[in-house]
Formats: structure tokens, sequence, C-alpha cells
């Protein structure tokens, strides 16, 4: 059987953080870290930080979260949403029923319940491979659905079982405003990403992918295989977990079990395949596209009148057709996925600095 | 006993019409190796298609040709416009084609059929009956006659014609396949019309049960643990598969619900298939090689 | 350039244009009009009902617009936006029209959708925008002293819980004899499934019935496990709480195990045409709780008819949908937003009215009888009162009605819950909420 971990594409090679030097890399960095912090902020408006810029990152960082399980140590989930829920759910019993703690406190332990759990629902991956692997990572996706459904504690009795954000506070700064959950969420995605390259250039992160690209050679070379993939598992649930707790509190401002279904696990993967396996910022452009092409095609059911003309139930269907067919269309013509711009991007700019 | 052997003949039953959805994702992953999300959608726009003809005055077994015809053109495309330009990528982006596969689908059969919720009245009586104590409706064995004469069929094609074993042959490997001379695009179209054509059965006995609605296409998620058991490429395995979710599902939720607050059904199949992975990895009828550690 | 990134360079230079003008660049000036932003959900899985739902708020609207000249000469301004049925896109919608567009006025957004209410819920409270979401709506925001921007209009699941045990009463001849029947409650296992739990449990210490709660999980495809507990438990009655798929396939397989379908009397999201259809004949006698009672002989309804779909402006595109309950409920939905324009035009002069003159118009609504008989609407909706103290309505009221195999029979006249009989248990859980939340209740209704 063709696994999936043997035709990950070993594009970290090819990533172009990778691959342009030093210098230009921490131009890369500071010019993210300005654009992050200083051009968004001040020229943003309400409208697209809340409903654009905040869940691209969000997801954008979700795609992140499974890339380090899936580019880099080639194991497969389809139950992402289900660690992006303990992540929310744990924050808010962290926060009702410990208030002391400090809010960066409270993304460290919800993304370690995450990791935790994630371990266990990653047990299987020692047993199996590809798809029976894939297909049993949805037992978390269903049970957790469940749990947070059919157990009431764990939204405070709340009567439709569902938790809103809490009061977001940073040292004594109200972070409820657009632009104040857009500085948590931007804070913490860069810490995050920050994270995610030590992880990934460590001793850790080139053992994933030589199990990745090689198990059997690995595990001659002392590479202990088990250890390691649990691992992945958990490196890549505490990263969900937290990602899961600011898609609850800084964006949608609520959570229950159904906010993090299936489709949202599924979307999380078509991020992946989409930006780029085995990249970080790649990531970004998968997101960006899930978020962004359904807006886009009602915007542009509304510019171009077609609604007065014809049946509007028609035509939200077809915006799902269109969906579909761009997503099928991008596999087809990007194999690479959508970093392959970032990396002709880069040359390009490249190739003019050096002419 | 016998509320509980009549909860196991309702969950074997139940378990049949499992298998029903899990052997069109078999087919196709024996033939293609992709694990094929569309299929929920595949039978959500057969039985679409097909109430659309009955409802505009076609006869039963008119509008069954022709909706059987129109899931081969399907089958036709989406080897031509999806699997052919994908062939060699990874299984995973294959899935993923097939998840943007399953939104054209259902969007292009509303977007000219309609979301309206239509009845599917196949004729058959489903109210209960009394066998010996036990209730059992007719609908059901009447339903299970048809997986089971479907099952025959499908295993009699595959041994005995030459296209089965053409079929066999792909699956067991394909490169050695293609080099005798076995064109791999036309088993693709064959396999993917004899799916479409198992969709539109499922949809048929679904569709009676539910009505012909958006939902049919989420019976896919009842087939995941059935294909983890059965193995993803037996279609025996499909059956068995089915008939053990379907019956430890039933008996679950009769009587591990009420101790832990809810009902168990929507996951306990999947930690069901986990704890059978875990023992067995090869699935029950796994007839290729599983990869282990 | 691949043809690719120039359709995407195409799509992201149509998102900042729509972005930077505020809206597509045809669009008519909206100046001197208020908006009414449609939350859609034309795909997905509940498409079906959106359809004849939003036909009526639509149909209603224009009648309002070109048959009346608009509200006290407003123009209702329609702008449809797609959720989905999911909050993330419910959010865009919301963040897209929260403000008005084009310089029409949004007084108050509809977001049709129970999830997508409470996930508004504190953005609203920040934004100063009413969220109304009638017969779908948070029930503990009937305390409108902690909830200021929601409402929850027309009707809740415990009242709804208590009208049943009223008619089951009824049936059994009387509140008394209630002791030892069974009333099996089979709930969609969600937080709007198991929000019948408490009330049913209070309602049987209080008249001795037996309550039996049993799960069904989303989606519902599979009961035959779940009707087989109710027979054997040896149920009188059902009480079917469910909730797209679930229904039919409760219907069916009542049949299938023997359960006579008229003793299961559904929830009102169980009692549309769509729910009993596709069950076929098993669904002849089936019951159900409603608050938009389906049927075309209403004034209303009739003005409708001849004004908008004989005149070919409807949203129908199947005509056989007009007067079910889903489009009625569309036009009622519709009705409470043009009643509220006209409260708050009384006070604030006839003009487009900003959000927090909406808040105050749909805090201090009221159609009495005498209002509903001037609308038309006698028998289509009961009379709706809401105040500081209450944002849902003093009294809230049902029908009961039956699939006759083809239609909806309407059995009963308005039955009426006790407003007082859960009042204390909702603010109760109102002030737990306030004080998880750090929310000070407002006091007074300082008008």
């Amino acid at each position: 059987m063709a696994s999936i971990q043997d035709s990950a594409p070993d594009a970290a090679h090819v990533a172009p953080a990778v691959s342009t030097p030093a210098l230009m890399r921490l131009a890369l960095v500071a010019t993210g870290l300005v654009v992050a912090f200083g051009v968004v902020p001040a020229y943003a408006t309400d409208y697209w930080l809340s409903s654009i810029i905040i869940p691209t990152i969000v997801m954008g960082l979700a795609g992140i979260s499974l890339n380090l399980l899936q580019g880099y140590a080639g194991l497969v989930s389809l139950g992402s949403a289900a660690f992006m829920s303990v992540g929310v759910f744990s924050a808010y019993n962290l926060i009702l029923r410990a208030p002391d703690l400090p809010l960066p406190g409270v993304f460290v332990l919800a993304g370690l319940i995450a990791a935790a759990v994630g371990v266990v629902f990653g047990l299987p991956a020692l047993r199996i491979k590809g798809f029976y692997l894939a297909a049993s990572t949805l037992g978390a996706q269903f049970f957790f659905q469940w749990l947070f459904t059919n157990y009431p504690w764990f939204s405070n009795n709340s009567q439709s079982l569902t938790i809103s954000a809490p009061r977001l506070e940073f040292l004594g700064y109200d972070l409820q405003s657009p632009h104040g959950r857009y500085l948590l969420v931007v804070s913490v995605t860069a810490l995050l990403i920050g994270l995610a390259f030590l992880v990934v250039r460590s001793r850790l992160g080139r053992e994933w992918m030589a199990i990745r690209d090689m198990e059997t050679a690995a595990s001659v070379l002392g590479i202990r295989v088990a250890r390691r993939k649990l691992e992945a598992y958990a490196v890549s649930s505490f990263f969900l977990g937290i990602t899961g707790v600011l898609w609850g509190f800084a964006y949608l401002g609520t959570a229950d079990a159904h906010t993090y279904n299936l489709d949202k696990s599924f979307q999380i993967l078509f991020i992946v395949l989409i930006g780029g396996t085995a990249t970080i910022f790649g990531n970004f452009l998968g997101a960006a596209f899930i978020v962004l092409t359904p807006i886009v095609l009602d915007h542009l059911v509304l510019a171009s009148n077609v609604a007065y003309l014809s049946d509007q139930g028609a035509i939200t269907n077809l915006q799902r057709v269109i969906f579909g067919a761009i997503i099928i269309f991008i596999l087809i013509k990007e194999p690479d996925g959508l970093s392959a711009w970032i990396r002709r991007g880069v040359e390009a700019i490249r190739g003019r600095l050096a002419s | 006993m016998a509320f509980f052997l009549e909860t196991l003949i309702a969950g074997l039953f139940a378990g049949l019409m499992y298998g029903l959805v899990a052997i069109g994702f078999v087919l196709i992953y024996k033939a293609s190796g992709v694990f094929n999300f569309a299929q929920g959608a595949m039978v959500f726009l057969a039985a679409l298609v097909f109430v659309s003809l009955v409802e505009r005055g076609i006869p039963f077994w008119g509008a069954f040709a022709l909706t059987a015809l129109l899931m081969a053109i399907v089958a036709v495309a989406v080897e031509a416009l999806v699997l052919r330009p994908l062939r060699n990528r990874d299984p995973l982006t294959l899935f993923m084609a097939t998840l943007g596969l399953s939104f054209v689908i259902d969007g292009t059969a509303q977007f000219f059929l309609g979301t309206d919720v239509h009845m599917l009245d196949l004729g058959i009586d489903d109210i209960a009956q009394d066998y010996g104590g036990i209730l059992v409706s007719r609908f059901d064995i009447v339903a299970s006659l048809i997986v089971i004469a479907l099952v025959a069929v499908l295993a009699a094609v595959f041994s005995k014609t030459r296209m089965g074993i053409s079929l066999r042959a792909v699956a067991d490997d394909t490169l050695a396949a293609q080099s005798i001379g076995i064109r791999l695009p036309v088993i693709w179209r064959i396999v993917w019309s004899v799916a479409g054509f198992v969709a539109l059965v499922a949809g048929l006995l679904w569709g009676a049960r539910q009505g012909v609605q958006f939902s049919l296409s989420l019976v896919t998620l009842k087939a995941l643990p059935v294909l983890i058991i059965g193995g993803f490429s037996s279609i025996p395995g499909a059956i068995v598969g089915g008939l053990i979710v379907g019956a430890s599902e039933a008996l679950a939720d009769i009587y591990l619900g009420p101790i832990v607050n809810g009902s168990v059904s929507t996951w306990f199949a999947y930690i069901l298939a986990v704890a059978f992975l875990l023992i067995r990895p090869a699935g029950l009828f796994g007839d290729r090689e599983i990869e282990r550690v | 350039m691949s043809l690719l990134s120039r359709t995407i360079a195409l799509a992201a230079g149509a998102v900042l244009s729509a972005a930077v003008f505020s809206g597509p660049a045809m669009a008519q000036d909206g100046a001197g009009q208020q908006l009414y932003p449609l939350f859609t959900y034309r795909t997905g899985p509940y498409a079906p009902s959106f359809i004849p739902f939003g036909a009526g708020n639509i149909d209603y609207l224009r009648y309002v617009n070109e048959v009346e000249g608009g509200v006290n000469g407003v123009k209702i301004l329609i702008q449809e936006c797609e959720t989905a049925y999911t909050i993330e896109r419910g959010i865009e919608c919301y963040e897209r029209y929260k403000n008005g567009f084009n310089g029409a006025l949004t007084a108050a957004i509809y977001p049709h959708s129970s999830g997508l209410d409470v996930a508004l819920t504190d953005k609203a409270r920040l934004d100063k925008v009413p969220i109304v979401s009638p017969g779908g709506g948070q029930n503990i925001a009937t305390d409108g002293r902690v909830f200021p921007y929601q409402f929850p209009l027309i009707f809740d699941y415990w009242s709804e819980a208590e009208i049943i045990v009223d008619y089951i009463a009824g049936q059994v001849g009387g509140h008394d004899k209630l002791k030892g029947v069974k009333i099996a409650t089979l709930y969609h296992d969600s937080g709007y499934g198991r929000d019948t739990i408490e009330p049913l449990a209070i309602l049987s210490k209080k008249y001795g019935f037996e309550d039996i709660q049993i799960p069904v999980p989303h989606p519902g495809e599979q009961q035959q496990a779940q009707w087989q507990q109710i027979r054997r438990a040896g149920a009188d009655w059902v009480f079917l709480r469910g909730w797209g798929v679930m229904t039919p396939v409760a219907i069916k397989t009542a049949a299938r195990v023997g359960f006579p379908v008229d003793r299961i009397i559904g929830d009102i999201w169980s009692g549309s045409e769509d729910d009993a259809r596709p069950a076929g004949a098993a669904a002849n006698g089936y019951l159900a709780v409603s608050v938009f009672p389906p049927g075309t002989d209403y004034g209303i309804i009739r003005k409708l008819k001849e004004h908008i779909v004989d005149a070919g402006k409807s949203d129908l595109k199947d005509n056989s949908k007009f007067g079910t309950v889903y489009y009625n409920y569309g036009v009622i939905e519709a009705i409470t937003f043009v009643e509220a324009l006209r409260t708050g035009q009384a006070r604030f002069g006839n003009r487009p009215l900003t959000a927090e003159e909406g808040q105050w118009a749909l805090e201090n609504l009221n159609i009495d009888d005498k209002r509903i008989a001037e609308l038309g609407a006698e028998g289509l909706i009961s009379p709706l009162k809401t105040s500081i103290d209450n944002h849902k309505g003093e009294q809230v009221a049902a029908k009961i009605i039956q699939w006759n195999g083809e239609s909806w029979n309407t059995l009963t006249d308005w039955l009426k819950a006790d407003p007082t009989l859960f009042a204390d248990a909702i603010k109760a859980k109102a002030a737990a909420y306030a004080a998880e939340k750090g929310i000070t209740p407002r006091v007074d209704a300082s008008n």
C-alpha cells in the first residue's frame, strides 16, 4: 500500500526560509513583525480585523499545527478540530475555576492538556499507518463532540452547552476590542511560529523527517521511532489546543462542541495541502484561501447582480460547486501548494537583485 | 431476552445498510487506491435524480436505468477531470480532491434539482411484523435481500468476468497489471460506474427511510468505522464489518448509553474499530499486506 | 502569470474593491432606507427549511414596500448574506452589516441560527446592536436587564414542555390524571435537545407523570434502538424534539416498532411539512407544536397571495410552499421587524432607526389583539408584549397541529403557558450568567 509517509514531499529542503541566506531571512522576519504589529493594526478596519484577518491567522496557525504532524513527521490526523476543542474547553474551565491564573498560563496549560490528549489518541500510530490511521483519528473527533455535549460540567452547566469567551485581559490591558483581539492573536501566533521553527530545526524535527522519509532506516540509526511519533502528536496537539483557544475566545467569542466539527478538521487539512506540506508560511496562504473564497464568491454574486436575475438558492449552490472546483484545480495544478508561489516570488526578487 | 434479541437483530439490519454504503468505498479503493469521500455525495445525487425523475412521471425502472446511466457519465467525467490529472499523487491529495468533488457533486445536484426534501416510496411496507415474538420490519427484510443479492452479483462479476479479473490484477499490483496491457482508465471508469450503481441502490434504500435530502450524504460517516474493521479493500469485509458495527452500536446505545449520560453511537463504532485494529491490524479480511511498524 | 494566479488576483481585487467602497460597485444608494440584512442558508443540510422561510420574510417586506409604501414611508432595503448555517460565515455577515450598508441604517439583526445568536451575544453588547431570534433565541436572555441586546422573541423550549404537558393532561382528562402517565422525550443530542430535560423534571415532580429521556445522536438517521427502548418502557406519549432528518426517521421508526403516531407530539422544529412528508403514510395523524401556524386562510397571507405571489413578485420558486409552516414563520418574523420599526418611529420620528433606537423599539413592542386584527394576522400570531424585564414576550402560546398526509390541520386554539412557572428559574440562570461575566444588570427602564 502506498502510504502517506512515502509520498510526503520533502519540501522542507526547498522551503524559502531554509534556502534564503540568513540576512534575507532576518529581513523577512523583521518585515513580517513590522507588518503584523505596525502596519496591519494601523490601517485595517474593524471589519477586516474581525472577520477576515483574525480567522485567517488562526486557521493558518491550525495549519502549522497539523503540518508539524503531517508535513514533518509524516503522520496523519483527521481529528485536528477535536484537539482545538480540548484546548478551548480546558482554557474556559481553567479561567473559571482558577481565576488567578494569568492569561499566558491559561494558554500554556490548555495547550498541555490538549497535548496529553493528543498522545492518547496518537497511540494507534504505533501500530497502523495510512488511511487506517487517518480513519481511526476520526474517533477523537466524534468522542470529544460527544463528551462536551453530554457532560454540561465542561460548559459550566450553560443552558445551550455553549461557553462564551471570558473577558480577555493581560497586564491590565483590555483585549476585547477587535484591535485587542488581533494583537492577542498575532502575538501568540508569532511566539508559536518561533517555537515551530525551533522544533523543526531541533534534533526532534530532524528525527521526525528521518522517520517520515525512511522509517526503517531511522530505527536502525537508533531513533526511538515510537516515542518520536507520540511526541509529534503531543507537539501538534499542543499547538492545536492553543489555536482552539484563539478560535473560540479571540475570534468567535464563543464555542461549543459543534464549533469544532469534522468540517473544521477537513478545512485544516485543506489548508495544509493547499498551502503546501512542510512549510510554515504556506499555511497562511491556505488559510486565506479557505476564509476568503466563500466571501469573495458571495461579493461577486452581489456585485454582478445575477441574484436579481436568477434563483438565489441556485446561485449559492453554484458557489459551492465553484469552491469545490477551485480546490480540485489547485490540487492538480500546484502539487507543492500555494507556497510554491512564495518560492517563485522570492526567486524572482532575487533574480532581479542579481541582475 | 426477547428485547436483547430484537435490539441485536435491528442492529444487524442497520449494519447491512452501513455495509451497503461501505461497499461503494471498497470498490473504488480497490481499483484506484482512492478513499472516495464523495461517495456520500454520489448517494445523494443518485437518490435525488431518481426521485426527481419519478416525480416527473417516469416509471420506476425507467428512472432507475436513467439514473444508473447518469452515474456512469459522472464516473467517466471524474476519471477524466480528477483522477487522470492526479495520477501518481499521494493518497491524501486524492482524498482531498474527492472532498472537493463532493462539493461539486452535491452543489450541482441542488443547483439543478433544488434543495427540497422529497418523499421516496419504494412500495415496500415499513411496518413491524411479529415473527415468533420478535418484531421485524418487512422493509428491513427486503432491503437485506437486496444487499445480499447485490453482493452476490458483485462477487460473481469480480471472480468470473474478464473485467473482474483485470480489476483484481490492478488491485494486486498496478504496475504489473498495466504492463500486461490492462488499461487503467478503462478499469477506473467501470469501477466508478459500478460504485455509482451501488450508490444508487444505497440512496434508494436510505432515502426511503429518511426522505431524499442533503443529509443522505452524511451516511459516509457511518461507513468509515465499518471500513476500518472490515478492511478498505474487501467486499465481504464491508458486510461483516457493517454487521459488527450495527449490532454493537445498537447494543451499546441501549446498555452503555444510560450509564454514561447519553447516546454513544457517534463515537462507539470508532473506538471499537480502533480497538479492533490494535488486535488485528490487517482488518477482518484485509487481503493486502497492511503496513505495520 | 498562470491562469490560476490571475484568477486569484482578480478575486483578491474584487474583495479589496468591495471593502474599500464598502459594498458592491453597482449597489443602489441606501440613504433614507432601513436595512434588513437577511442572513441566509441556502446551502447545506438545512437549506430546505430556509427557502420558504426566506421567501416569507422577503415577500412580506416587499408587500410593505410596494403596497404600503414602506413603514410610514421608510423603505426597507434587503441585503442577503449567506451563512451556510456556520458561525464563522455568520460572524462575517454580522460584521459586514452591523453598521448599515450604503447609507441604509441597521436597526436589528436576525441571525437565523441559535448558535450564531449565542456567538453574537458579546459582540452585540459591545456594538450595541440588537440580535433578534424569534422562536430560536436563548431562554436566559428573556431577562433584558442582563441581556439588553438579545431578543429571544415569541417562544422558548421550557414553555413548550409545559404546553405539551398541558395538552397531554387535557387528553387524559386533567392534570390530576397525569400520575402514572409515561411521557418519553426523544431529543436531538445537543444543547437544543437537552434544554427540555430540566423543565420536564420539574413538571414531572409537580404532576407525577413518569419522565423518560432518550437521546438521539446527530444526525439521527438510525433510531431503531431508541424506539425499542420507548416501546419497552411502555411510553404513552412521545415528545419528539427533533432536528432535520431526525424527525422523519423517528416517525418511520415509530411505525416500525408499532408506536401509534397520533401519540407523538413534535417540537416546533419537528413540525414542518418537510418533517412529516418524507415519512409518507407513517406520518398520518402525527402531532406537532406550532408557533408559526401554517395555512393560507389569514388576512395578511391572502393579501400576500394577491399582491405578491399572484403578481409574480414572490421570492418563492415553487408556489406549493406558499402558506407552509416555514413560509408563515418568515412572514411572522418580518412582522416583528416591521412592528418594531413602527414602535420606534412613533417615538423617534418617521425615519430609518439606528441600532440603539431599534433596541428601544424591540424592548417596547406591544402587538396586542387590536394590532393583530389590523395586521390581518388573527390566528397567525398571538399577542406579543416586551419590556426590559421580558425580552421574549409576556405570554408564550402555541397551537397543536396534526398532519393529515397532505398538510397540517390546526387542532387547538392558542394554548398559553403559565408565565410565572419557570420565570424565577430563568431569572436565576440569568443572574448566574451576569455574575460569571461580570455584568451589572440594568435596574430600571430609564425611558
